[in-house]
């Protein structure tokens, strides 16, 4: 059974409609990324989980009860705000032990959650720290702490990491996932950032315009994107123009001078797409030109101008010889690694 | 760069300021020294003002108890005043913060707008309304049988104290919105989520956050009331006094300008002993929310 369960919830304010339609079971202990473009409505889905906002529509359920029947600092949630929200007149360690305060938890109880936690997110020392005197990341570090010492039900994280360098951002990531993993509370983070859904996440919630556009695990969710939105937002792809053509024997799939055997299903016109890393060079496919070659150490990319468009193209840097600029080569790809929707027109 | 050029940058500054400082050594540090050393000469009914250094005015002023009332009375009314301003202004900035965008620009008007009428007309307002028994308030009640004679308002402590308490609001009120507005906009859900209820979050998440914003406030009402002029002069008129007033009268009514410049210059130094040093304490003991 679902733990957390949104159904068919939706949020307008006035005419504008910014969450629709949404509807996302949970399992316990899972840890779930809402990832979409600004604006899309991520931020409103959390915050009427964490019940700063009340649903338009829908029922939004924790274990089988009615979430929005109770009221906020009734839920147990625990939450990090993009902004940390920390209190700057207290300690760290006050900051996290007020959760603890408002359940009236002893107070020599409260100092050791205090202390673990604190020590969990690595800031044993920075107790009597005050807020305004620490780095991005240890703040961030004491949101953490305030939010998980109340062993809260579900985790809301709302774009955590966003304030932080690359660096700092890739650590804390590790770190997120591994105390996620430790303590296995059921976590739902937000972000517009592709490789932080990825790398954390078991399954990641594409939303865009407030509707859902895919459910899936990372994997597929890049692999078989639902749609092209999925797909462009997902990292870098081509999309190429082909048709299928269902009159020859056996029926083929042709884009440019590239064919391949069609699959079942779709006929006529389609849009095919191929992840960069999926193309190779070959001596049959594609005709393209290599317009600029960038090396990024551990692999090259390659901007080529094809016949059926703009093409990108990586490759590993394993040694072999690459193409140099301005030559021509020939685009192909395994039919498997693509993936095919229906084009409109001809 | 060369000399002449390092030189003149060095002095363009100076260059660049000196007459707003010409001007504020003219019109206020001259003056002001004036007045310093005007409060030691001697005066007499008949001989005037005579040029010579003497304590006799000080000497007045510490022994004779009619002044020690004077200034207590006044720092009375301002720290009355400064307290009637808190509290009713510190409540009044926060649901200001939280309402609405239309409703909140118009009320934030609404509380600013006095400011740009004169203090006197705000002040004979009250007199008009509370003044003896032709005051509209007192007429209303007495005619209407609530009272038998008319509230004491005028030439009383407390009305000075309401009616300079309204002429100070909107510093109050605009001190405290400032500290609202470095509030994170999501504090009160970080401490709901925490499990605070309402009032725990005014006491425990926002009223030490906007204290330093209350006490500023503070510090401007009370300097403003205790140096203020125009409204203690209309409610208290010459017959319940204050330091500005005092000084006032003696400068213009007395003639005794060494004396009113006495009481002025100890009003001058209590009030930049006592804003400076309550300064000193809010800001070590705030260090960490105004950082
Ligand atoms: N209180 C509000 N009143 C009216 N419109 C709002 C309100 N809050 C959000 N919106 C609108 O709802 C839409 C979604 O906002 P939301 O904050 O959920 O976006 P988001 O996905 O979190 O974006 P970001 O990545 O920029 O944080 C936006 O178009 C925003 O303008
Ligand atoms: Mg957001």
């Amino acid at each position: 059974m679902a733990y957390l369960e949104l159904d068919r919830v939706a949020k307008q304010f006035g005419a504008q409609t910014v969450v629709d339609d949404f509807s996302l079971s949970v399992g316990k202990g899972e840890f779930i990324s809402f990832l979409g473009p600004s604006g899309c409505g991520k931020t409103t889905t959390l915050q009427m989980i964490a019940g700063f906002l009340d649903p338009s529509g829908g029922a939004i359920r924790l274990e089988g009860k009615d979430l929005t029947a109770i009221h906020p600092a009734k839920r147990g949630l625990g939450i990090v705000f993009q902004s940390y929200a920390l209190f700057p007149h207290m300690t760290a360690a006050e900051n996290v032990a007020f959760g603890l305060e408002m359940r009236n938890v002893p107070r020599n109880e409260r100092a050791e959650r205090v202390r673990a936690a604190l020590a969990m997110v690595g800031l044993a020392g920075f107790e009597d720290r005050h807020p305004r005197r620490m780095s991005g990341g240890q703040q961030q570090r004491v949101a953490l702490a305030r939010a998980l010492v109340i062993k809260p039900s579900v985790l809301l994280l709302d774009e955590p990491l966003s304030n932080l360098d690359a660096k700092l951002r890739e650590e804390m990531q590790i770190e997120l996932r591994q105390i996620q993993r430790t303590i296995g509370t059921t976590t739902i983070l937000v972000t517009h950032d592709q490789n932080e859904a990825m790398s954390l996440s078991d399954r990641i919630v594409v939303m865009s315009q407030g509707k859902i556009e895919q459910i899936g695990t990372p994997q597929e969710t890049y692999e078989r994107p639902a749609s092209a939105f999925v797909s462009q937002f997902l990292g870098k792809t081509n999309d190429f123009a082909g048709t299928i053509d269902r009159t020859a024997t056996p029926a083929q799939l042709v884009a440019g001078s590239w064919s391949a055997p069609a699959p079942a299903g779709l006929s006529g016109p389609v849009t095919v797409s191929i992840r960069p890393e999926r193309i190779g060079f070959g001596d049959a496919g594609l005709h393209a030109k290599i317009v600029t070659r960038i090396f990024q150490g551990n692999h090259w990319l390659f901007q080529c101008d094809s016949e059926c468009g703009p093409a990108i193209v990586i490759r590993q840097n394993d040694g072999t010889a690459q193409p140099a600029e301005g030559e021509s080569v020939r685009l192909t790809w395994h039919p498997q690694d693509m993936s095919m929707r229906a084009r409109a027109g001809a | 760069m060369s000399m002449a050029a390092e030189e003149r940058s060095a002095r363009a500054p100076w260059a660049l300021t000196a007459p707003a400082l010409m001007l504020f050594v003219g019109v206020l540090l001259i003056p002001l020294a004036m007045t310093v050393m005007l409060s030691f000469h001697d005066w007499g009914q008949y001989k005037g003002i005579e040029p010579v250094f003497i304590l006799k005015n000080w000497h007045e002023i510490a022994t004779d108890p009619y002044y020690a009332e004077m200034f207590w009375r006044t720092f009375r009314i301002a720290i009355l005043t400064t307290l009637l301003t808190a509290l009713l202004g510190a409540p009044e900035a926060y649901i200001l913060n939280r309402m609405d965008g239309r409703w909140k620009s118009f009320f934030l008007l609404v509380i600013l707008g006095p400011l740009l009428i004169s203090v006197v007309a705000r002040t004979l307002g009250w007199a008009l309304l509370f003044g003896g028994n032709n005051g509209l308030v007192n007429k209303l009640l007495m005619s209407a049988g609530v009272i038998r004679s008319p509230i004491p308002f005028m030439f009383t402590e407390t009305g000075m104290v309401v009616a300079l308490a309204h002429v100070m609001m909107p510093f109050m009120v605009l001190s405290v919105w400032a500290a609202l507005q470095r509030l994170d906009p999501q504090i009160e859900n970080a401490a709901m989520s925490l499990g605070a209820g309402p009032v725990t979050i005014i006491r425990r998440i926002i009223m030490p956050q906007i204290m330093p914003g209350v006490l500023s406030g503070a510090i401007i009402v009370f300097s403003l009331s205790a140096s203020a002029f125009a409204t203690p002069a209309i409610i208290g008129g010459r017959r319940l006094k204050v330091a500005a007033t005092l000084a006032y009268d003696e400068f213009l009514n007395t003639l005794n300008w060494p004396l009113g410049a006495a009481v002025a210059t100890l009003l001058l130094v209590a009030l930049v002993l006592i804003v400076v040093g309550s300064n000193a304490l809010i800001e070590r003991r705030y260090a960490e929310v105004f950082r």
